[in-house]
């Protein structure tokens, strides 16, 4: 991954939202005073959430509300890949590429996204898409996976194969509806392909193994070692 | 120290303060340990890991020493001493291993870099890394990055230590360095790349220990073994920083701070490290004298005879001398006894018209000490602006804001950005007058402090009621307990090198003697006939136009320009003298290299002109000069020791009681960077001035 740049155009400033500059009001309360920096994520994310991306102008105006010397905010914006330094497409996909997408065929998804959406942290014309690769999203049990977010929030799209990806994308650029979470036809959220193959008996759940404790295991103090 | 602890490094018992970090008790140990991101003077970053060590019961993986303090070790069995190992297979594993990691991404550009020679890392990678590396992928690049006219980056080579961010935003007190994104990605910068904003800039290229941050002007110049290094003393400002200076034949190439802890502890200012340029350019290389309205060359014996002539010709009281800020205390003392000689009470040191340096040393002195400024707990600066015109001190009091929370510091002047935060208290005199009738909350907290601290500068004595302010101020210090037996809280804080030699010399006007708006006032009145300008170059030199003037100086700038014989000069890196600093510290600055041309050592030229004009002074040597000068002001003979005066100093005593003028008070040093000829001569003083005043300017909007 290439350093992380701030764009060039940017927005002559930036300002919160009627309802955004209250929950920062709130927020600030949450902290001890002198200690209002540790604000810095949860504001530069609401931003983000307002704009789509982070801004130089909406850095400084958060490094001013929190006391903080610019530089220290451009150095969160900057190490957490999180915030974007600059516009997303209007569904910008997140990429898992760790291991366990990996092996489970993230790099034939990446050949996707860079066929239809072209290079890597590049928007397309119509503004409609951008992609990034990141790091594990922590839906590896139906990996491979990708997030997508818009103005609407960020939704996990998993069990992917190339055919099923660049079909959602194709029904995400016309507007049709599509399924959030995993796309295998015979899974349920997070559970086993199929069906369950593990903890199947009935009876761990009809309560008939229980049996009545005759002691707690543990209660009794320990013999000090070695005697 | 009361609370240590017995420790054993390498098998050898030693007992330690037990506030140490490992690192430090292992150097008190007299073991080495190699490091990048520690630095003594700054905050614990403990991120390059060069400082790994084994503790013996502690967890089974190396250790970064520099993170950890010996109060924190565990005692061994039966509380035997904790033990740790410097010189064990692990730790040789463990550096070897930092330091292949190291270089994983550090350039093999050794040979065109300009650290070579003096890398921390090119050291250690000899002494501590193994013989080749294991990794044979690319290495990444990085971006250079824009900090101002005085640091050259190569991002490429820089190893991430973050000295250079603490520096900044600890010592320097300017939040603009950061380190920008993570990882292998991670890369030092200025915020969107502008200049770094402070007058310690230079001291970046010190702390860091390779070769990503560089001396721009000084690029490509010399390699650190060709230099011959001069030891010696800054006079750029009255702090008396000591330097290294380095010259290859004869240029000097660079100026590097030198240790003191009394003084610039281990940094120096950028003009005084930058200013060297100056050195070379608009340089007085032979003399000249004045033909038909015209300034020509001429030879030593020509223009000592005109001058002689004149000299003997003009009437004693016709005849004035005037002493400049860079002019070492020998050359003002040569100076004084041809005056004493021609029998002439007109003569003066003080350029800037400041209204000090009568009676008592303690009068004019920074008489709390530089160092002791640590121990203030309130700190009332009056009419100064110490980041321009003391950058060190002011550093100082940054310091003492840092590590005392409770200190309270109150300015009255011009409201300037300091690097720490003050209570303004107002504009000028009237604040100073309420303040002295014991009003307002500051005057509470002086009060109150255990070790008051006022300083005066010279914003608030260079003007018509100095001398009624430097009363008031003074009177002010006593009313609230900064001046006693254990402790003088009562400073001023001059701006010129060579001001507080000269005033401790006496070079001021004698009995019936005119000061030096007087010489100047009699030149315009045609009252002064005759008048020997050594170096001063502050003032508005066209007023000196109805006399005969002899200009002494190493530049051709101000002063030179305005007088009918110049007798060209060496430099302070040129000649070997002794410059007292504000706290009254004489100081030896030496010679780092020849003067240029014909110019001569400064005190060598007037005792020549002495006996041009039969009045030969009584040495023939600079010796003979240092022993008469020594009997005559036994302080300047006592190198690097400041304070010696016994009685409790009087404070009634200074300046003189008077009436207070409304105006405000304005800092002496308009422009940091072009305070002097040397410095208006230097092209990276101009750039620096032009880029700061920019900054300045569009900070301002
Ligand atoms: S530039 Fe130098 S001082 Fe700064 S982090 Fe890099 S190596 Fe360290
Ligand atoms: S590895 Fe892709 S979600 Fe965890
Ligand atoms: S010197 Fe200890 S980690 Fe860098």
């Amino acid at each position: 991954m290439a350093s992380r740049r701030p764009a060039k155009d940017q927005p002559a400033s930036f300002d919160w939202t009627p309802e955004n500059k209250a929950w920062c009001e709130e927020q600030i309360k949450k902290y001890p005073q002198g200690r209002q920096a540790s604000c810095v994520i949860p504001f530069l994310w609401r931003g983000q959430k307002q704009e789509g991306w982070v801004s130089i102008p909406m850095m400084e105006r958060i490094a001013r509300q929190l006391d903080m010397p610019y530089i220290r905010v451009y150095e969160v914006a900057t190490f957490y890949t999180m915030f974007n330094l600059a516009p997303e497409g209007e569904f910008f996909v997140q990429l898992c590429g760790t291991t366990p997408c990996m092996l489970r065929g993230s790099n034939e998804l990446r050949e996707v996204c860079k066929k239809v959406i072209g290079e890597e942290g590049h928007v397309t014309e119509d503004g409609k898409f951008s992609w990034l690769e990141v790091e594990c999203l922590g839906a590896c049990c139906n990996a491979p996976m990708i997030q997508i977010s818009t103005k609407d929030g960020d939704h996990y799209y998993e069990d992917l194969t190339p055919e099923i990806l660049e079909d959602l994308l194709g029904k995400l650029a016309r507007g049709e509806e599509v399924k959030i979470g995993t796309q295998h036809p015979g899974r349920h959220t997070s559970d086993p392909e199929g069906d369950n193959t593990t903890l199947t008996d009935p009876s761990l759940y009809d309560g008939s193994r229980a049996q009545p404790l005759k002691e707690i295991p543990n209660s009794a103090p320990k013999e000090p070692a070695g005697q | 120290m009361s609370d240590t602890r017995v420790i054993k490094v390498n098998n050898r018992e030693i007992e330690v303060p037990s506030n140490l970090t490992l690192l430090q008790a292992c150097e008190a140990a007299g073991e080495e340990i190699p490091r990048f991101c520690y630095h003594e003077r700054l905050s614990v970053a403990g991120n390059c890991r060069m400082c790994l060590i084994e503790v013996k019961g502690g967890p089974p993986k190396p250790v970064a020493s520099c993170a950890q303090n010996v109060k924190d070790l565990r005692p061994g069995p039966e509380g035997a001493p904790p033990e740790l190992f410097t010189n064990t297979p692990m730790v040789k594993k463990a550096r070897e291993g930092v330091m292949e990691f190291l270089l994983i991404n550090h350039p093999l550009d050794c040979p065109i870099c300009d650290q070579g020679g003096e890398c921390d890392l090119q050291d250690q990678a000899m002494a501590y890394g193994r013989d080749g590396s294991r990794y044979e992928e690319n290495k990444r690049a990085v971006e250079e990055k824009h900090m101002g006219p005085l640091i050259k980056t190569i991002m490429t080579r820089c190893i991430q230590c973050t000295r250079c961010v603490r520096f900044a935003t600890e010592i320097a007190g300017v939040d603009d360095l950061g380190l920008v994104n993570r990882g292998e990605n991670a890369e030092i910068t200025t915020y969107l790349e502008k200049a770094v904003e402070s007058e310690l800039t230079g001291n970046l290229i010190d702390v860091c220990p390779v070769g990503a941050l560089t001396s721009k002007p000084y690029a490509f110049n010399a390699r650190p073994w060709e230099l011959r290094k001069t030891e010696s003393v800054d006079a750029m400002d009255a702090v008396g920083s000591n330097i290294r200076v380095d010259a290859r034949g004869r240029e000097v190439l660079r100026i590097l701070p030198v240790l003191h802890e009394g003084i610039n502890e281990e940094w120096i200012a950028d003009k005084s490290r930058f200013v060297w340029d100056g050195l070379r350019r608009q340089r007085l290389d032979k003399p000249y004298v004045r033909k038909d309205g015209k300034l020509v060359p001429a030879s030593w014996d020509e223009a000592l005879s005109l001058v002689a002539e004149k000299l003997k010709a003009a009437p004693k009281e016709k005849v004035a001398a005037l002493a400049g800020d860079l002019v070492p205390a020998e050359a003002v003392k040569a100076l004084k006894d041809l005056m004493g000689e021609i029998g002439s009470p007109n003569m003066d040191c003080r350029q800037d018209f400041a209204k000090v340096g009568e009676g008592d040393r303690r009068n004019y002195l920074f008489n709390t000490g530089i160092a002791n400024l640590e121990q203030a707990d309130a700190i009332l600066l009056i009419g100064t602006n110490p980041r321009a015109e003391a950058p060190m001190i002011n550093a100082r009091i940054r310091k003492t804001w840092l590590n005392n929370l409770d200190v309270k510091i109150g300015l009255i002047g011009e409201q300037k950005d300091l690097s720490y935060d003050y209570d303004y208290l107002g504009a000028g005199t009237d604040t100073l007058s309420s303040l002295a009738k014991g009003e307002g909350a500051f005057y509470e907290a002086l009060k109150a402090a255990k070790n008051p601290v006022v300083i005066v500068g010279m914003g608030a004595l260079a003007r018509e009621d100095g001398a009624a302010i430097l009363n008031a101020a003074a009177q002010l210090a006593d009313s609230v307990g900064a001046v006693r037996g254990d402790w003088n809280g009562f400073n001023v804080l001059h701006n010129a090198a060579g001001r507080v030699g000269a005033l401790d010399l006496g070079f001021l006007p004698g009995e019936g003697g005119r000061d030096f708006a007087g010489i100047l006032d009699g030149c315009e009145a045609r009252e002064i006939d005759f008048v020997y300008n050594l170096g001063a170059d502050e003032f508005d030199a066209r007023r000196l136009a109805g006399a005969f003037v002899v200009y002494q100086g190493s530049h051709g700038d101000n002063g030179a320009r305005h007088a009918d014989v110049i007798f060209p000069a060496a430099a302070y890196t040129e000649q070997s003298g002794i410059f007292v600093n504000t706290e009254g510290r004489a100081q030896m600055a030496n010679r780092a290299c020849f003067p240029p041309g014909d110019a001569r050592e400064d005190w060598a030229i007037i005792r020549a002109l002495s006996g041009r004009i039969g009045k030969a002074l009584p040495y023939d040597d600079m010796f003979a000069l240092r022993q008469a000068m020594i009997a005559e002001v036994p302080s300047l003979g006592r190198i690097d020791q400041v304070g010696g005066a016994e009685d409790r100093f009087d404070a009634s005593a200074a300046g003189a009681a008077g009436s207070l003028s409304s105006e405000p008070f304005v800092s002496a040093t308009a422009d940091y960077y072009l305070t002097n000829p040397i410095a208006r001569a230097s092209k990276t003083m101009a750039e620096c001035s032009a880029v700061m005043n920019g900054a300045a300017k569009v900070a301002a909007e």
